[in-house]
């Protein structure tokens, strides 16, 4: 039988430490809508959303009330739209045609979100690829709750890199398109190497085409939770350390596997995966930097950092693995700069920079998120970036992401505000040096020798 | 049979069982264990109930009873059980 105290660290979990349950993101396969009229498709893909997503929000909510857990967002991910509107679409217009038709079932069904604005370019791009790819700045100024993400490379098949260089010049295409609005369309643009076909988490979720129809997948959060189960215990070693997150995760992740099987089992779809993820929000006290510092840093960026981060994300994957039985998405820590109070203050005080994450990212879960750099960077050096960030990933078969914003009209030590979740940034410096013909030579990176396993 | 946990929080002051018990069984609520302690006036309980065999819909009654928390000032929560069982049993 439960006992109080049990039922009083659930709620103090709950209702002081902020853990809650980020995201039921329901996957929707759109593959059965593909029509070559551009009005037919946008129908079809209107009405298969709508019908599978109706009572989504509701459902939600009503979980959320049973269990007295907060649900925070209610998000949809779709097939990646390359595929979809291949044969509909042949201008960059049609391609954001269908984003608007996107943005009009998420504004009517109430989700917050909707994924899959996308394109798996990892080897080369069809010209339906390229012309999404193109669309995107054009896609993401017309709307408000699409997010876009393009996978440039993979472990099996190297680096796109023709792909990178166009998606350089892509985000600062974006970022110009909505400078009114401190360039937010970048905060909705991720670029992936090894891209999961079952991530929940936005801006980078999509329907792989090897899902089924529909699928549910949740994401949970609670840095707050390891936070405060760490200052129980400051000054011990290193398993007392990772035995105490690794507790702290199962117990997270159970509450994530209840919510998917509930909400599975009421909306009648499938349950694929719980993705086990320290995602941080801008609220205080609930930061993946503030966990670092509790570990032993002064702030995150500090000596020691991608040590105390490694630690810590194979402790959250430990603890995680075992509450439930499916895992996939990212799962591991985000360290997004924008979305984390803790991450504000380290770049703000200066000990954290673009390099240090750089590293930072060899080690935890996703990459480069949610930086705010200055407008007037070249879009070379934003490939450069990216293409540095895709090597990490390619190299050591795991999912790296680039979600960089560079802020048109600012400069360095400015601070942006991209407002509620997405939270505020000080723009960081970016290394100046050229990479111009390094990004300029075209083609592929090959894939690394480790890819050939057959 | 599925339980449900309702905990109450708050300043001790007269008769906050009587008023939570009295709304219980209006609504048909069998109550199958209580502990409570107070530490320093603060009041601390924990029900473990029965709500089977009540005709509320679950959402109304966690509302119903918060509104009572507030009417008597302690915050009264009510979570379906599976919650604890999972975050707290293999």
């Amino acid at each position: 039988m439960i006992n109080q105290y049990e039922v009083l660290e659930t709620n103090e979990m709950i209702e002081k430490e902020n853990l809650d349950v980020r995201t039921i993101t329901l996957g929707i396969s759109l593959l059965d809508c593909i029509d070559s009229d551009l009005h037919t498709l946008g129908e079809k893909i209107y009405r298969k959303i709508y019908e599978a997503a109706k009572d989504l929000v509701s459902t939600g909510e009503e979980i959320s009330r049973e269990f007295g857990i907060p649900i925070v967002n209610k998000r949809i991910s779709v097939t990646p739209i390359a595929l979809v509107g291949g044969a509909a679409c042949h201008t960059k217009e049609d391609f954001a045609y269908l984003a608007k038709v996107l943005d009009d079932v998420a504004h009517k069904v109430g989700v917050n979100f909707i994924g899959g604005y996308s394109a798996l370019v990892s080897k080369g791009m069809t010209p339906a690829d390229e012309l999404l790819i193109r669309s995107i700045p054009l896609a993401l100024s017309a709307t408000e709750r699409v997010c876009s993400s393009v996978n440039l490379g993979s472990t099996r098949t190297g680096i796109n890199m023709d792909a990178v260089k166009l998606m350089g010049e892509m985000i600062l295409e974006t970022a110009e398109f909505t400078k009114e609005n401190d360039s937010l369309g970048c905060a909705k643009l991720v670029v992936f190497c090894n891209a999961p076909d079952d991530n929940p988490f936005m801006a980078g979720a999509f329907h792989g085409v090897t899902e089924a129809d529909k699928i549910i997948n949740v994401g949970v959060s609670g840095p707050g939770v390891v936070k405060t189960a760490l200052e129980k215990v400051r000054g011990e070693n290193f398993e007392v350390l990772c035995e105490t997150i690794k507790k702290t995760a199962f117990k997270v992740t159970r509450v994530g596997q209840l919510v998917a099987q509930e909400a599975s089992r009421m909306l009648q779809i499938p349950f694929g995966i719980v993705d086990l993820s320290l995602a941080p929000t801008p609220a205080i006290g609930d930061s993946v930097a503030d966990i670092l510092c509790e570990i032993g840093l002064e702030y995150a960026g500090a000596p020691g950092t991608t040590a105390a981060l490694a630690l810590l994300n194979d402790q959250v994957k430990k603890g995680g693995v075992m509450a439930s039985s499916y895992v996939g998405g990212l799962s591991g820590a985000f360290i997004p700069v924008s979305e984390d109070q803790g991450m504000i203050d380290a770049v703000t005080a200066g000990a954290l920079t673009l390099e240090k994450l750089e590293a930072m990212t060899c080690v935890c879960s996703v990459g480069l998120d949610m930086i705010a750099v200055p407008g007037d960077t070249k879009a070379t050096s934003i490939s450069g970036i990216i293409a540095d960030e895709m090597a990490i990933g390619m190299v050591n078969q795991k999912t790296t992401a680039v979600r960089i914003i560079p802020v048109i009209g600012k400069g360095v030590g400015e601070m942006v505000e991209f407002g509620g979740l997405l939270g505020y940034a000080p723009i960081m410096p970016v290394n100046s040096f050229s990479c111009d013909v390094f990004v300029n030579r075209g083609g592929r990176i090959p894939a690394p020798i480790h890819s050939f396993k057959n | 049979m599925k339980k449900t946990i309702i905990t109450v929080v708050g300043k001790d002051t007269v008769g906050i069982i009587a008023r939570v018990c009295t709304y219980l069984a209006g609504n048909g609520i069998n109550i199958l264990d209580i502990s409570q302690t107070i530490v320093q006036d603060y009041f601390n309980m924990m029900m473990i109930v029965d709500t089977n065999h009540s005709a509320k819909v679950f959402g109304d009654m966690a509302d119903e009873l918060s509104a009572l928390g507030e009417e008597i000032g302690v915050v009264i929560k009510c979570q379906k059980e599976e919650i604890f069982d999972k975050m707290h049993r293999i």
